[in-house]
Parts: structure tokens; sequence; C-alpha cells
């Protein structure tokens, strides 16, 4: 009966899918750093995620979630980006929050996070491509292998990534408890 | 305080568990006789504990979640939106449009499977009481052990009934071992699975329920409780209604698989 399959693939999209809601939430938040972008972003991507379950035929359900998601919040970065450019042409560079291309360099971004109030704000400071790769494997416990398939860059990348990714966020760290502590 | 440059990134590695036999060895060799190596490593532990902090998972909101349930036409076990709530729906959902019959089908059907269970709340706050005493306490384990072929002989002398101990990895629960908790009275098991970085405490013991999960959410944990072949099932976690809902779906198939034949 058609109900019937109707009511099944939405409890095994459930099952296993929408479990992982949580997860698709986390990075959208910690990516976009704007709760309302977060909500409609992981809202399209389950939409997205139903519409092509038929076509999902097992294997890790939360990567391929998680790189509908991405894919989202790049979407919406350089929606942004291109709004932001044509108000501020005059100012070249600016507004440009998400984009990996106007990351800015990794100590103007310690100095910009002398003062920054706590771990979450400190990693949600990281530019995005290190944000992304740290977030995937402390959030979400990926192998480096399926970080690689949601982030499309090879292993070895995601492997300095990593690197840089904690040691910025360790040095940041470091400064905001020594500068606590004075 | 900076490790060795060509050794650096291999840190990582090691810490994540992702280098192969040969290198992760070679790299301890290195480590036990390099001090400043060394410290690198104790450094980035230390950052991963602060990193497991779960005040800095951040839970999707339970609007959103009644959306989605709403898009995919399902129903919200704890948060029945009506249609008027919530933010409106994305310009992708107006093109996704109605599915219509099978929608309002799938809803009562799961209406009916999901039922909010009526009254116990003294053993309630009792469940999640110990949940949060065993996340507190070292007593989270008395058999810290994933094989379930351990778990289950011991609670033989420490129980008057033979709790069903089954491995769920597959299911992406996988367990962590065993318990011996004091519940309603008596001494019950208390099996413990993880589901990413989260903590499932599910407490069995023979007695009566509802043969189709029920839920409750209490002090922010949810508790999801059921029957099956004479045991009663409380399961308690901060895992979402459907985590906790592919949980027990994957421990009722695993316990069949254990006792066929059996109804």
């Amino acid at each position: 009966m058609r109900g019937d399959e109707t009511a099944d693939r939405t409890r095994r999209f459930q099952d296993q899918v929408l479990i992982h809601l949580d997860a698709a939430y986390g990075l959208a938040r910690y990516m976009t750093r704007d709760p309302a972008a977060a909500e409609d972003i992981v809202q399209d991507a389950f939409l997205r995620a139903h519409r092509a379950f038929d076509g999902f035929r097992g294997g890790d359900a939360r990567a391929w979630l998680l790189t509908i998601v991405r894919n989202n919040v790049r979407s919406w970065a350089a929606a942004r980006r291109d709004r932001a450019e044509q108000a501020l042409e005059s100012l070249p560079g600016q507004g440009a929050e998400i984009a990996d291309d106007a990351a800015p360099t990794p100590e103007a971004w310690l100095a910009a996070q002398e003062d920054a109030a706590d771990l979450r704000a400190l990693i949600e400071g990281l530019p995005p491509a290190f944000r992304e790769t740290l977030l995937l494997r402390e959030m979400e416990e990926m192998s480096y292998r399926d970080i690689a398939a949601v982030t499309g860059a090879p292993v070895g990348t995601v492997m300095s990534r990593l690197a840089r990714a904690r040691d910025l966020l360790a040095a940041a760290w470091r400064r905001r408890e020594a500068g606590e502590t004075r | 305080m900076t490790a060795c440059p060509d050794k650096a990134e291999l840190l990582h590695g090691l810490l994540d568990n992702e280098l192969d036999a040969a290198h992760a060895r070679e790299l301890e060799v290195h480590i036990a006789t390099c001090p400043v190596c060394a410290e690198a490593l104790v450094e980035l532990r230390a950052l991963r504990a602060l990193l497991a902090d779960p005040a800095l998972r951040p839970k999707a909101p339970a609007a959103l979640r009644a959306r989605i349930l709403a898009d995919i036409g399902a129903v919200d076990p704890l948060h029945h939106v009506s249609k008027s709530q919530g933010r409106p729906r994305s310009r992708q959902l107006r093109r996704w449009g109605g599915a219509g019959v099978g929608v309002a089908i799938a809803a009562s059907l799961l209406l009916l499977m999901v039922a909010p269970f009526g009254g116990d709340a003294a053993l309630e706050r009792e469940l999640v009481a110990g949940h949060v005493r065993s996340l507190q306490a070292q007593h989270l384990l008395d058999v810290p052990t994933s094989d379930h072929h351990t778990v289950k002989p011991w609670f033989a002398g420490k129980l008057d009934y033979s709790p069903p101990v089954p491995e769920l990895a597959a299911a992406g629960f996988p367990l962590q071992g065993g318990r011996l908790d004091y519940l309603a009275g008596r001494p019950v098991a208390a099996l413990v699975y993880r589901h990413g970085a989260h903590v499932l405490n599910l407490y069995v013991w023979p007695d009566d329920g509802p043969r189709q999960p029920a839920f409750e959410a209490r002090d922010g944990y949810n508790l999801m409780r059921w029957r099956d072949g004479g045991m009663a099932y409380w399961a308690v976690s901060d895992v979402g209604v459907e985590e906790m809902h592919a949980f027990a779906t994957a421990l009722a198939g695993a316990v069949a698989a254990q006792n066929p034949g059996k109804p």
C-alpha cells in the first residue's frame, strides 16, 4: 500500500538521517555564526536530503548530510559576499567573512581574538577551512577520510588544516588564560 | 612547546589514531626521548579535553526539528507544532509541495506509535538521577568492556534475572559495559552505550510497560520506556528523540535475533 511505503520511507529517513540533526545544526551554526541562517540552512539541507533519499544507498548518512549542509553554507556565504561587495565596492576585501581565499592571516586572527570571551568564540573565529575541519574532527569524531569526503580536500590537507586549527586555537586559548590570571 | 618540525603534523595523526602501526610506533619511540614533542602531545590532549565540553555542541532548537518533521511529513513526538507556529517555510519547501495523503497517514501512524507515558514521576526522577550520577562519579561502569559475552555473565551472580546484552555498534551505539544500580527498590542491570559524545544508560528489569516506546523529557534528558519479552526497558540520555527511537529499534532487532522463536 502506498501509505505504508510513505510511512516506511519517512521512518527510515528519521532513523538514518534526522538523527544527525544536532550535528548538522552545530556545523551550520559554527560556520555561519548566525543562528537564524543556520536554521534556514539546516532546514533546506534536510529538504534536499529527503528529496534525494531514494537515491541514497546506505553508506555514511551523516557524512552525506553534512556535505549538503556544507554546500549550503558555502552558497550562503557566497551570496552574502556578493551583497557585501555590492555594498562596499569602495572597500574591496571587507565584509567577506567566510570566503576561504579572503581568510585573515593567522597572526591577524590571533591579535583580533585576544579579548575573545570564550572557547566557542575562539572556534568561531578560526578561518573557515580550519574551522570546518576541526569541527568535523572534534565535534563529530570523523575520520580523516570522511572529513576529506565532506570537504572535498585530500587527506593530507585535512591533517595539515587540523594541525593548523589546533595550533591557532591552543595559542589563542593560552593567551586568554594568561590575560585572565594577570 | 613547538614540536620538531618533521613531527608536528604526525603528532596530530597520532592523537587522532590515524597513523599506521609502523609510523605510530616510530613516533612513540621519538616522543619517549624528545621532551619537546612529548609536551606538544600533552598540550594537544589538553586541547581535546577542552573541546569535549558538551556546552560547545549546540543543540538544534526544538522548533527547527518540528519544522523539518513537518517538511518530511512526520510528526514530532515531543513538540506538536501547529502550522501557524514557527518560521515560514523555505522557498524549496514551497516547490516541494504537498506529499498529500501519505503524509497524513504517516502522521497518524506515528501518533499511534509514540505516546507520552503517564505516571511514575518518582521512578523517572530516580532514573535520571542514576544517569546523572553515572556521568559524574567514576561509577559509569562496573564491567568496562565492549564485549557483550563478558557483560552478560557478569550479571549472572548479581541479579535474579538475565538481561539481554546486545552489541549495537552497527547502529551507532557501541556497548561500553555494564553496571549494577539500585532502582525501584531492587538491584537492576544498567547497560551503558555511547553515541558520539553522548552516553546512554539502558536499565533493564522484569516488569510491565508499554509495547511501543513512550517518551518523556525530564531535566533536559530524554527518557524512553518500553516492554519486550517480559522485560521493562528504560533508556536515559541527552541524545535526541530520533536517536532514542533508532536505539530502541536496533535493540529490539538485536534482542529478537538473540531469541529466535520467541514472539
